[in-house]
């Protein structure tokens, strides 16, 4: 990482961020990254968004409301766990687990869906809608909308709705209508165009949660906002349990939000060293993966925002492979973008093979199941771990709980049910 | 002079309206093109919008998805697309051409690469669709010294503020969303986009061009009573996707479609 004297952050061509917790600019901006990429369709109903987001972000009745909801409709906070026999066996660092699987409904996408319901219903729009790519985020969306008595739509690709039955029949009971969706890769970036395209036609009615720290502005920064309490109580707990802050952090990383929320409170901690884990699938050197960041993918413009992005020589979006739906995305929050080029994070991938390993491995020694995705960060903390001293801290992001891949795990062992 | 204000003001001197259909370049293949161009123009088109196919056309409805697909897996590039251009201008070199597309391929071809090949091989304007003026800081300067018009949208909810940001920024023709929603979308209401061109005939004098739910010779009439210009997209590419399999029928197919707009609009 590159720190000067006075602490500000810098790019490899000598652009300076003197504090990366005020980001973005006024236009959205993350450095080169981020922005408003859109049809001017779409134009007024983000400043519209944006409007509504920045008059309520501090002012305390709506934070309140918003705190309310996350102590007693999802249960925070989420405890920050010993993972003591793990730590053992892996012979190195002590690794904590940040709890968020323990969540109502079983992943970090909660936090961000309450918060945009919370906007959603100040704007008194009567329907929200939502991509999915694992489901978590769609079954996050239905369940407030459920809450709030909202309709709501899930935009969900094709391919994702035959690997993600369970979420998708976990939506329905909720009341949502799931979407399937037939165009381009048929996953989740196809998802989000097929979401956008509904907002432009249905803007007066409805209010788009987008489940990720991706889009056009002010979404990386809401949903950043909405997540980081994440981080800030993670940085609380260590400070209660460990006695200070930990040495590492390690989060999975698709389009980047629960990394984002763990990694956002402590990024001007520069003894705290970050770790983001892309979707290596096959194996980051066959090119059948998910990691436009640690590949270096080139920059690119998708979903409203510049960034990373997997795409080929002539700009058109690449597929992308991934053991996980919720990680299967070509790009990544344009922040993430930001904190590659000025080294703060290093992000890193795990291939499927690695992924299945750590699942397996936290389950049986430490009777938690993790998400796929989340498991991402698990394979990482298998690497980083052992290089360490057993008196340094690691926090992992359990993004969410691993009862939505049973079956694509069973599949893999050839069980079927 | 650029070809466009050139086209418009004739147009305006015989007191007709402008013709714009638009169609993705390499659909259902890249050789047909160049053809369909030539066709076109012969049917009456004053301009044309050639679609940059994309992977992930996210303002534009299943019609021209589905035709960026087509011409996607036909391995249409934007080079190649330029390349058509030039073709193009070998026997035409009076009709304006627009390139319409998303960034993302003119970010990775390089923004002055490809500013540099556009204005080389004759391309007279160009509409990015997701990038508002607001983001083409560095894009807009490069296009505007190669005499290159930069063309935006304006849509039904555009502010009144963000509107003047655009016509300050706009050339050649503001391209009047007439539809909430995305490309083949719905009816459109004449008088409603009468009442929302109103305003920004105060704000410029560029010329006015209405697209999104144009389907025949009627709405087209409609339409150019009220503004300077009229798009047709989805009907035309209706066509193409159509006759896909016999892509020798398309010519013919796309002139009767956009004759029988000519003729009602200039009758």
């Amino acid at each position: 990482m590159t720190v000067s004297a006075t602490g500000a952050h810098e790019t490899a061509s000598g652009t300076r961020f003197n504090d990366l917790t005020r980001m973005p600019d006024a236009r959205g901006h993350f450095g080169p990254y981020g922005g408003r990429f859109v049809s001017e369709t779409l134009s007024y109903a983000l400043e519209d968004l944006e409007k509504t987001y920045l008059s309520l972000r501090d002012d305390p009745t709506f934070q309140a409301e918003f705190d309310y909801d996350l102590a007693h409709y999802v249960g925070r906070p989420s405890p920050l766990y010993h993972a003591k026999r793990w730590s053992e066996s892996l012979g190195g660092a002590q690794i904590w687990l940040k709890r968020e699987d323990l969540n109502h409904t079983g992943a970090h996408k909660v936090n961000n869906t309450i918060g945009q319901a919370l906007l959603a219903k100040k704007t008194g729009k009567p329907r929200v809608i939502a991509e999915t790519g694992a489901g978590q985020h769609g079954v996050a969306t239905a369940t407030v909308a459920a809450r709030l008595g909202l309709e709501c739509d899930v935009y969900m690709g094709a391919e994702d709705v035959q690997r993600q039955k369970l979420n998708v029949y976990r939506m329905r009971l909720l009341g949502a209508r799931v979407i399937p969706v037939e165009s381009g890769t048929r996953t989740l970036k196809d998802a989000m165009n097929e979401a956008l395209r509904d907002w432009v036609t249905n803007v007066d009615t409805t209010f788009y949660i987008i489940g990720t720290v991706a889009g056009p502005h002010p979404y990386p920064q809401l949903v950043r906002d909405f997540n980081a309490v994440v981080g800030r109580e993670a940085r609380r707990q260590s400070l209660e349990q460990i006695g200070r802050l930990p040495d590492a952090l390690i989060a999975c990383v698709g389009g980047g939000s629960n990394a984002i929320g763990l990694f956002y409170p402590f990024v001007e901690d520069d003894a705290v060293a970050m770790y983001g884990v892309e979707a290596g699938g096959d194996g980051v050197e066959t090119g059948r993966h998910a990691a436009p960041l640690s590949s270096n993918a080139p920059r690119g413009v998708l979903h409203g925002n510049r960034t990373y992005l997997m795409s080929d020589e002539a700009g058109q979006v690449s597929n992308t492979h991934s053991i996980s739906a919720g990680l299967d995305y070509p790009g990544v929050g344009p922040e993430h973008a930001l904190w590659k080029d000025v080294g703060r994070v290093n992000y890193v991938a795990a291939n499927d093979k690695e992924v299945l390993e750590a699942f397996r491995e936290l389950t049986q020694m430490e009777g938690i199941m993790p998400a796929l995705e989340s498991a991402h960060a698990l394979a990482h903390a298998k690497v980083l771990a052992p290089t360490m001293r057993s008196d340094q801290h690691i926090v992992v992001n359990l993004s969410g709980r691993g009862d939505k891949d049973i079956m694509t795990v069973a599949r893999i062992d050839g069980i079927e049910f | 002079m650029n070809r466009i204000d050139q086209r418009f003001s004739e147009l305006k001197q015989q007191g007709r309206k402008a013709l714009i259909p638009y169609i993705t370049a390499g659909d259902p293949a890249p050789q047909y093109t160049v053809g369909f161009m030539h066709a076109l123009v012969e049917a009456g088109a004053d301009i044309i919008e050639l679609g940059v196919p994309f992977s992930d056309p996210m303002a534009d409805g299943p019609v021209i998805q589905k035709a960026c697909e087509r011409a996607l897996k036909m391995g249409t590039r934007l080079v190649d697309l330029l390349d058509m251009v030039a073709e193009f201008r070998q026997a035409d070199i009076t009709t304006p051409v627009v390139l319409m597309g998303y960034l993302n391929p003119i970010e990775r071809l390089g923004y002055e690469t490809f500013a540099d090949r556009a204005a080389e091989v004759g391309v007279d304007g160009v509409l990015v669709v997701d990038m508002p003026p607001e983001e083409a800081d560095e894009f807009g300067p490069l296009l505007k010294v190669r005499n290159l018009a930069a063309i935006f949208l304006i849509a039904p909810t555009t502010s009144h503020a963000r509107a003047a940001t655009i016509c300050a920024h706009g050339e050649g023709y503001l391209y009047y969303v007439s539809l909430k929603g995305v490309t083949g979308a719905a009816t459109l209401n004449a008088s409603d986009v009468a009442e929302h061109l109103a305003p920004l005939r105060d704000m410029t004098d560029l010329p006015l061009c209405v697209g999104f739910g144009i389907r025949d010779g009627v709405t087209a009439a409609e339409v150019a009573k009220v503004a300077d210009g009229v798009i047709v997209g989805s009907a035309l590419v209706n066509r193409i996707a159509e006759h896909a399999e016999t892509p020798e029928i398309i010519a013919g197919q796309l002139n009767s479609v956009l004759a029988e707009m000519r003729t009602a609009m200039d009758a």
